[in-house]
């Protein structure tokens, strides 16, 4: 289901570019009417792109770049606000500067390199672990034995878990006084100390998303034909060699959309620390850091750090994009066949 | 081709992942415009009230009561979430919007401040006026900004200390009678076989912006001066409120576990007999006392309660609670402002105690000895209301809280010393509300 949205929109945007592209290419055997007929077609998804899309995007930059309401000393009221600063709000959280001195602590400015330091910690460890979990889940799933059906079930059930409700399950799991310390017979202050706060989060994110990428990786393995393994097998491949000379290179364009979404996802993460750590202890994400902004109503300062956070999320997927070059573009077929 | 490409794909990825980060796009903001005249407020008619979620089911039989002798200006009741955030955020909106259906709101005491300077509330002054001679002063205080009342204080809060009778023959006056009550009976640490000696609430949220305030007044200390935004933290005598919590830490007349308190943890600890002492607000009374349909309390009819200890007898509660204000932007203020009067004369105040348990602001119900028996602590909130102090009264409360919150956490967990954390919160108060 949430796969649905991201593949259509990469399908959508082929779909977009080819009119002006397909000339030049010279593949296309359209004629001009046709063109017509094209556009026609796609311009409604155009314009309510640009609706929802483009039109908030273009906004909370131009606002990045406006004062917040503030206290008129004189009557005791908040102005308007809104009045042209530059760059202020980025040096605000960039340089964490608060007017002409560094952000004391305290202040939400002086926990932006913090947020950005542990959103990047997050997203790089829990996508590594979720990968490799999800990967032996997936060949787990694609095995055909007794109990499948169970299995596949049962490994979905986290993912099938609202991530509020997951928190609070977990919340109650690292309690002080929980089962995991009685498990493991330590005393461990799970939410509140720093490190133990970072990888209960860590931990709780892995159980609840490791069964996407499996789903994700699932659907890739079942692609491959299985002539592959028994020729391979014929002519003598071990199960290694089989598992990095087929399995991986043909399931790769599934795992480079399920790693690139997970990313996205991770770098986002809101809801996870917001509710297991309130962003106490070094758990503060650079997308709790814009709610908390929002909350104190400095709108335009927030809208700074969402268009940050935008282009940083957006550099990082460029850079994995670009990881797996030849896949993302040849995966939009495979991924789609796979549904 | 296939760069160009990628990163089209790239952006599109981005875009759906942030988009919900930019779509706040209200720039709001009003209030200059806003006139302090107090000319009587117009409009009457039908009116929606707005608070947040009815657990105890106060609302339906109020509105029905009003509603049956106010036939020609009903009310609505409308209910939020029973999140403080979110039912914040949609006020927000609304009145960002300008929303002439929320005639009347529930705010909570620390964002009274706020929608005051924003000129969403009219204040209750003029022709409007209202009578607070018989209500108690701290609420006042809090519903006041810059001099003028912009809303109804209606239920009020306190800070009390639990203690158990059973250990402890009398309640301690002072923070050394709390250690020395403790001294060999209690241990760091409410998982071994001995308890913990003191806890209120420590985890990094609101609830610590409470505690530590508790003690810096109760110090002689303040956080900022009656301005509402000219930070005075960095004192010798905020240092030494600030002191009782980071020492109890270090000596452990703090568990360890308390660093992780909300109220919630600290009355479970306190039921499971795991606490000598705890700081909570009266709701935990009922609860501890396996009050139908409450049961687990290990504790139950042990503990005895006692206003707030200081360094030199009672120390200073801060204060809870809800205000009622009238929007600016409603159509039926003069409902409104009747409907808000009604609410404040005794009957309504004693069914909100009687049947919501929430503390009254009408003094006089604190005196009524009818009451004590089914609130034995009444007389004892009615000293921590009495002495309380309002939380920062200021408009920029979510950057003040932040900042008192983050040093005051890093000063209890020992990652920076008291004067360098009330240092710290100076500068960050002072940046937030740009004194």
């Amino acid at each position: 289901m949430t796969t649905a949205t991201p593949a259509g929109q990469v399908e959508g945007l082929g779909t977009v570019r080819s009119p002006d592209k397909a000339p030049k290419r010279g593949r296309s055997k359209r004629t001009a009417g046709e063109g017509r007929l094209a556009f026609i077609l796609i311009a409604p998804t155009i314009a309510l792109l640009g609706v929802v899309v483009g039109y908030p995007i273009v906004k909370a930059i131009y606002q990045s770049f406006l004062t917040d309401q503030g206290l008129d000393k004189a009557t005791g009221f908040f102005n308007q606000g809104g009045m042209w600063t530059g760059v202020t709000n980025y040096k605000y959280w960039l340089l964490e500067k608060c007017g002409s001195s560094h952000c004391p602590p305290g202040t939400f400015g002086a926990q932006f390199w913090a947020s950005v330091g542990f959103t990047l910690f997050v997203a790089v460890v829990t996508v590594t672990l979720e990968t490799i979990i999800g990967m032996i889940f997936a060949l787990m799933m694609n095995r055909a034995f007794k109990g499948r059906g169970l299995i596949r079930a049962v490994i979905l059930i986290p993912w099938a878990i609202p991530t509020a409700v997951t928190a609070k399950l977990w919340s109650v799991v690292f309690d002080p006084q929980g089962i995991l310390n009685h498990v493991i017979g330590a005393h461990y202050q799970w939410t509140s100390q720093t490190w133990p706060a970072r990888f209960a989060i860590i931990i709780a994110d892995t159980w609840k998303t490791t069964p996407f990428i499996a789903l994700l990786i699932l659907a890739g393995l079942q692609g491959i034909s299985h002539d592959l393994y028994e020729s391979a097998r014929i002519d003598g491949a071990t199960a290694w060699q089989r598992f990095t000379k087929i399995t991986l290179p043909l399931v790769k364009p599934a795992l480079a959309v399920a790693v690139i979404f997970r990313a996205l996802d991770a770098l986002r993460m809101y809801d996870l620390p917001a509710i297991l750590t309130g962003g106490a202890n070094g758990t503060t994400t650079m997308s709790i850091l814009v709610v908390r902004q929002l909350q104190a109503t400095n709108t335009n300062s927030a809208s700074a750090l969402s268009t940050i956070t935008f282009i940083f999320i957006f550099a990082i997927s460029l850079a994995l994009v670009k990881l797996f070059n030849a896949n993302i573009v040849g995966a939009q077929k495979p991924a789609k066949e796979e549904k | 081709m296939r760069t160009s490409r990628g990163a089209a794909v790239a952006v599109i990825l981005t875009v759906g992942a942030t988009l919900a980060a930019c779509s706040n796009g209200s720039s709001g903001g009003t209030g200059s415009n806003n006139t302090n005249t107090g000319q009587k407020l117009a409009g009457s008619g039908a009116f929606t009230y707005v608070t947040g979620k009815d657990n105890s089911g106060i609302w339906a039989p109020l509105a029905a009561k009003w509603n049956a002798s106010h036939p020609t200006m009903k009310v609505t009741i409308k209910q939020q979430s029973d999140q403080a955030d979110q039912q914040l955020s949609d006020l927000e909106q609304h009145f960002q919007a300008k929303d002439a259906n929320y005639d009347v709101v529930t705010v909570d005491v620390i964002w009274t401040a706020e929608f005051a300077a924003k000129g969403w509330v009219v204040p209750l002054t003029g022709a409007n006026k209202l009578d607070t001679s018989k209500m108690l002063s701290g609420p006042v205080k809090a519903a006041t900004y810059a001099g003028t009342l912009y809303a109804a204080p209606w239920a009020s809060d306190g800070g009390i200390l639990f203690y158990r009778k059973d250990q402890v023959k009398t309640p301690p006056k002072t923070w050394n009678d709390i250690i020395n009550d403790c001294k060999g009976k209690t241990s760091p640490t409410i998982q071994g076989g001995k308890e913990g000696c003191y806890a209120g609430q420590f985890a990094k949220y609101e609830g610590l912006t409470v505690n530590a305030a508790e003690a810096i007044n109760a110090a002689g200390g303040q956080i900022v001066k009656s301005d509402g935004k000219t930070p005075n933290v960095d004192t010798p005598q905020a240092a030494n409120g600030l002191n009782f919590l980071v020492n109890g830490f270090k000596q452990g007349y703090i568990p360890k576990e308390a660093i992780g308190f909300q109220e919630t943890q600290s009355l479970n600890a306190f039921d499971a007999g795991q606490l000598m002492f705890m700081r909570n607000w009266p709701y935990a009374y009922a609860i501890a006392n396996n009050a139908p349909p409450n049961k687990g309390s290990k504790v139950a009819g042990k503990f005895g309660i006692a206003p707030l200890p200081g360094p030199n007898g009672h120390g200073a509660s801060s204060l809870g609670g809800h205000n009622l204000a009238i929007s600016k932007y409603s159509k039926h203020q003069a409902s409104g402002l009747a409907f808000v009067k009604w609410l404040e004369e005794p009957a309504q105040q004693r069914f909100i105690l009687t049947k919501g348990t929430l503390a009254p602001v009408l003094s006089s119900l604190y005196q009524d000895k009818s009451l004590y028996k089914q609130f034995p602590y009444l007389p004892t909130l009615y000293k921590s209301i009495q002495s309380a102090v309002p939380r920062p009264v200021t408009p920029f409360y979510p950057a003040v809280t932040e900042a008192i919150e983050t040093n005051a956490y890093a000063a209890l967990q020992g990652q920076k010393s008291t004067q360098q954390a009330l240092k710290d919160m100076q500068a960050a108060i002072k940046s937030a509300t740009g004194a």
